[in-house]
């Protein structure tokens, strides 16, 4: 049994294997649909769980990069909220025009992600208690904004909303282009650039990344940043696609990116993860909804539970295979492993990361 | 044994200070605003005012934040509180739902199954932290996720009623002229107090919290120990979940306990509990518990939006986190000596 599991790891990489599985599952649900509901096999259903869902990939996206880098970002979604609140009050109350609301609303998201960044940097505080702190704090301005729900009238918004690109025989919302536009610049940056390299030092070994001499001040800040852009950009996307302004948008939304990213086959102990691993991710939370719907005889709660129960199949896949990785090296005895204690419950200790993962991903 | 001693072994008084502090200047506040702020009166035999008004909102907060307490003492979280409160408060409504008029045999297997649904929901956290290796706040993330949408098959998705006057009384009757709520919470409290301080166990909880590889190699049950602590925050979670939809005579999956973890962590992170565990104190967790409640009863009295508690709360988390960061202090203090070198070169 254990010769049959490491032949399988040898043909699947560790670091490469939850991104397998999630394409599988991905394609397994959407078979599974197009098996049981007549019209669900079509290419507009798959084209519409991009326009469904292109905010919250875009959202994921930034996630990744702040899961890649061994943080969390627990402000996403009130992010997008007071995103919506801007844009609408700008634009029906100031009047101005979209091309001047975008770039400032932008701005607006990089820079919060900034802060939260260099507070956890600087302070050594807990990623998780700033964010926390970021949520409360951009949820209660969108209510000092307003409480209202704004509808947006301005032309150009929608415009834009209604704009459709065909593809063949369906069609795309401008929303999908910019998802996809995102998602490329993304994952040029996650693996073509100095600072996507940084993010994946950072995030496997911080200690040693700040020893060979990488900028870590600089790529914390910077994924915090990110995700604070890839969030006010959601914002957008999201404000195209219901066109109007409210606070209570985006409640769970980061739960929802979190999911994604962690389905996506991104370890949460940081250093390992793809962007297009989100993508599937995303797709695959599309998906379960879609299902729900066209099955018509589930109520809506069913989504939540189902993406619970994932997301626990997943993270225990997860330490399957940290668990795994760590008996390989223990056989190949560096010795130092033995020591490390990360098999313990509190995995969430600043202590030594398991050396195999270092050495595995520092060999590939 | 002397009480003070069971409330906190380490810091004493000291780490109590700057919690005490807090409550003092924003019952000041709110008695410049309202000078009958602290006055009583009794009502049909029962006490009225703006303070038992704090105490009795604010009792399934400290419910939770006392299991929050020992979880963080621990080096965990459990973001899943929320969710088993609306679980909690699903499981009972809908065994109540049952009869037109409930018998109190039914009442009482009511508030059993609201236990028994929380103290199940924390051991299925405890086993994901302690015996598979997760972190903790994914471990529980799992539950937040699908917790609501547990509450809401339970419910059917619908907003249940509550009627049955045994029941009601939990969360919205009095004794002895003060409101139940708040005497459950003291006695959960003391109880707990009593449990972890009176014996070995809040050594031990401190001692995982320091070092858990240390203290599983000391051969102490460390797994046992956490499993446990897991199990207890989500009983006082279903507790609590018991309190809320008895005052509020509904059981809501969907809002009931919404963002009520967050205000547990702000609670605990005020009282002085360090989230890099192994310290910890339930006197400050109380303090933070109603310093919370009073901030609230505070904008509300004030007249500021009440929207503008969550800015106000974002604020008050980040100072004190900052406050309790080494590096901050590290900071100041290069900072404060390097503006004094300065005027000395200036003069």
């Amino acid at each position: 049994m254990r010769r049959v599991f490491e032949a399988l790891a040898r043909v699947v990489d560790p670091r490469t294997l939850p991104i397998a599985v999630t394409i599988l599952l991905f394609c397994a649900l959407f078979g599974f649909g197009s098996v049981m509901y007549t019209g669900f096999f079509s290419w507009q259903v798959l084209l519409d769980l991009l326009v469904d869902n292109a905010f919250l990939l875009i959202v994921a996206i930034g996630m990744t990069f702040v899961i890649v880098s061994g943080g969390i970002d627990l402000s996403v979604g009130s992010v997008v909220a007071l995103t919506t609140i801007v844009e609408a009050v700008l634009s029906e109350h100031m009047h101005l025009s979209v091309w001047i609301i975008i770039p400032i609303v932008l701005l607006m998201g990089t820079v919060f992600g900034a802060v939260q960044g260099a507070l956890i940097h600087f302070f050594r505080l807990q990623a998780f208690i700033v964010t926390l702190a970021g949520m409360f704090f951009a949820r209660g301005l969108c209510f000092l904004i307003t409480t209202q729900s704004i509808t947006i009238t301005d032309p150009t918004f929608q415009k834009i909303s209604a704009f459709r690109l065909n593809i063949g025989v369906g069609s795309v919302s401008a929303n999908v282009l910019i998802a996809l536009v995102t998602l490329a610049a993304a994952i040029y940056v996650a693996h073509f650039t100095r600072f996507g390299r940084n993010v994946y030092a950072v995030g496997g070994n911080p200690r040693s990344a700040l020893l060979m001499g990488l900028p870590v001040a600089h790529t914390r800040i910077g994924v915090y940043a990110l995700s604070g852009f890839c969030s006010a950009l959601g914002g957008a996307v999201f404000t195209f696609y219901v066109l109007s302004g409210y606070g209570l948008q985006g409640q769970g939304m980061e739960l929802d990116a979190i999911a994604a990213t962690v389905i996506g086959g991104t370890l949460l102990t940081g250093g390992v993860g793809y962007v297009l691993g989100s993508l599937f991710g995303v797709g695959i939370l599309g998906t379960i909804q879609t299902l729900i719907t066209f099955d018509g005889t589930l109520s809506s709660w069913w989504t939540r539970i189902v993406i619970g129960a994932l997301l626990c199949a997943f993270c225990l896949l997860q330490r399957l295979i940290e668990r795994h990785a760590k008996s390989v090296t223990r056989a190949g005895g560096t010795g130092a492993v033995a020591t490390s204690g990360h098999g313990h419950a509190h995995a969430e200790t600043p202590a030594p990361k398991p050396d195999s993962q270092v050495l595995g991903r520092a060999a590939g | 044994m002397k009480l003070s001693k069971w409330f906190s072994r380490d810091g004493g008084e000291r780490q109590l200070l700057w919690p005490c502090v807090t409550l003092a200047l924003l019952c000041g506040l709110n008695l410049l605003v309202n000078p009958h702020f602290l006055a009583l009166r009794t009502l049909d035999g029962h006490l009225f005012g703006a303070p038992i008004d704090i105490l009795n909102r604010a009792a399934p907060l400290v419910l939770v934040a006392i299991g929050m307490t020992l979880v963080i003492a621990t080096r965990g979280i459990d973001i899943s509180v929320g969710a088993v409160v609306a679980i909690a408060g699903a499981a009972a409504a809908t065994i109540l739902s049952t009869q037109a008029v409930p018998s109190g045999a039914l009442v009482a297997q009511a508030l059993v199954a609201a236990l028994v649904v929380g103290l199940l929901s924390g051991m299925w956290n405890g086993v994901l932290v302690s015996f598979v290796g997760m972190q903790p706040i994914i471990a529980t993330l799992i539950l937040m996720v699908a917790g609501r949408g547990i509450a809401q098959l339970l419910t059917a998705g619908q907003i249940i009623p509550i009627g049955a006057p045994a029941y009601l009384f939990v969360g919205g009757g009095y004794w002895l002229g003060i409101p139940c709520s708040v005497w459950i919470a003291t006695v959960a409290v003391l109880a707990t107090a009593a449990l972890v301080e009176g014996t070995a166990l809040g050594l031990f909880i401190r001692a995982i919290g320091v070092n858990p590889v240390a203290t599983r190699l000391v051969g102490l049950r460390s797994k046992a120990i956490v499993f446990a602590v897991y199990g207890f925050s989500g009983l006082t979670a279903a507790m609590a979940g018991i309190l809320i939809s008895s005052n509020v005579r509904s059981a809501d999956g969907n809002n009931a306990g919404l963002l009520l973890e967050l205000d547990a962590i702000l609670a605990v992170t005020l009282g002085g509990t360090s989230l890099l565990g192994g310290r910890f104190s339930f006197a400050g967790t109380i303090l933070g518990a109603l310093i919370i409640q009073t901030l609230t009863y505070t904008t509300y009295s004030i007249g500021v939006p009440p929207e503008a508690t969550l800015v106000v709360k974002a604020a008050v988390v980040l100072a004190v986190s900052v406050i309790q960061s080494p590096a901050a202090r590290a900071l100041a203090v290069s900072f404060g000596s390097s503006l004094v070198k300065h005027r000395g070169v200036a003069r």
